[in-house]
């Protein structure tokens, strides 16, 4: 199914200037999958070598960062979105 | 700590609110303000009328500020200058020398510049909350064992994600008691920070999430929105509760905690009450206004 997939400002030169995409996939990893694939100049800023993400790259569905869901094996339909998010410090907390 | 379940959205899922905002400083920062500089001082680090720097969007300045005045040393402080007029305020009352780094890069901004000013100054001192393991064991050692004595059926616990402190501190103590116990942490939009970031190697994940091992602590990590905050904030006030924006969103994670469980017993720390937040129009006139005051603002 086709879902939307929001870039942060640094990744969009790489994806033809795009701040959102719509791929297909069932999970978190066939849309990232897809999207490394149709834009080759992201694959090394969002995965690792063994398909991974990178440390400093955050990937919400919705407001939920994947890591603490099912990582890339997170299922997602049509009505969710796909953040990428680089990790920046919170402010002290309150 | 007050037992807010009537503002639950399931009724066998009580929550409980621990109310930092009684602390001298006014916030939950002043313990780690204490616990960073007694540190320093066993460890030899700090002589008498030293001089600090520290990045903070406040809440840590003013709890540094506020030891600062009592021993004797001299405080800098880095700070964002989109954080809220009353920080700013308090700051100074306080004592603190406040150094401003561009709002647009925010607390990442404020930490590279910390880090830089420190560098050219060695006889400053860093404390650094973001890496210094003195911020996590103040929650280790106090505010964890409050709220296991207190609420001891606590089964998930909830709280921001700034520095990490918090979660990592309560979290793992209260895990080692009772290891069924979820840790749920609730973070802001990332907003123009994120845009400000010139690459990947910009990010920054706190040193001490790292080796705390905080990617294993955490059960969840989910966004809160200004305009829930908000929303969070005015529905505490109606039952008697003053407190700030970044408890409205401890509290909005902790009712999507509620949402998603049949029963049990949430427990959020609330940082700080909503003195230094009056000026943002929370409680008054039109949420719109609010949220886009708050979307320009640092509150966590």
């Amino acid at each position: 199914m086709s879902v939307e997939l929001r870039l942060p400002t640094l990744l969009r030169p790489a994806a033809d200037g795009q701040a959102s995409v719509a791929l297909e996939g069932a999970t978190v990893g066939e849309i990232l999958s897809q999207l490394v694939t149709s834009y080759p100049g992201l694959s090394d800023q969002v995965l690792t070598g063994d398909g991974s993400l990178h440390r400093f790259v955050n990937v919400y569905v919705n407001d939920d960062d994947v890591r603490y869901l099912d990582n890339l094996d997170t299922a997602v339909t049509s009505s969710d979105v796909i953040s990428i998010l680089p990790a920046v410090a919170g402010g002290a907390t309150a | 700590m007050v037992d807010v379940s009537q503002l639950s959205p399931k009724p066998d899922v009580r929550i409980v609110l621990k109310l930092e905002g009684v602390n001298p400083g006014g916030s939950v920062k002043d313990r780690i303000a204490l616990s960073l500089i007694e540190d320093a001082e066993r460890r030899g680090v700090l002589q008498p009328g030293a001089t600090l720097i520290e990045p903070t969007s406040g809440n840590t300045g003013i709890g540094l500020a506020l030891v600062c005045s009592v021993k004797g040393y001299h405080l800098k402080v880095v700070l964002p200058e989109n954080v809220s007029i009353e920080r700013r305020q308090l700051l100074a009352i306080f004592g603190a020398e406040i150094i401003t780094s561009p709002g647009s890069q925010g607390s990442n901004g404020a930490v590279r510049m910390a880090e830089r000013i420190a560098a050219e100054h060695p006889d400053w001192v860093f404390l650094f909350q973001y890496g210094n393991e003195a911020n996590p064991r103040a929650h280790r050692e106090h505010t964890g064992p409050e709220i296991w004595r207190d609420c001891p059926e606590v089964t998930h616990f909830v709280a921001g994600l700034g520095t990490s402190g918090t979660l990592l501190g309560v979290g793992s103590f209260l895990k080692e008691q009772n290891p069924a116990i979820e840790v749920w942490a609730v973070e802001p939009p990332a907003g123009e920070m994120v845009d400000g970031l010139r690459n990947l190697e910009d990010g920054f994940i706190p040193p001490i999430f790292e080796t705390g091992h905080g990617a294993e602590l955490l059960n969840r990590k989910t966004v809160i929105r200004p305009r829930d905050s908000i929303d969070w904030v005015r529905k505490l006030a109606a039952i008697g509760l003053f407190v700030g924006l970044s408890t409205g969103a401890a509290m909005a994670g902790a009712a999507r905690c509620a949402n998603e469980i049949d029963a049990g017993v949430i427990v959020v720390v609330s940082p700080d009450g909503g003195w230094k937040y009056l000026s943002s129009g929370a409680w008054t006139g039109s949420i719109d206004d609010a949220v886009g005051g708050a979307e320009g603002t640092i509150y966590f």
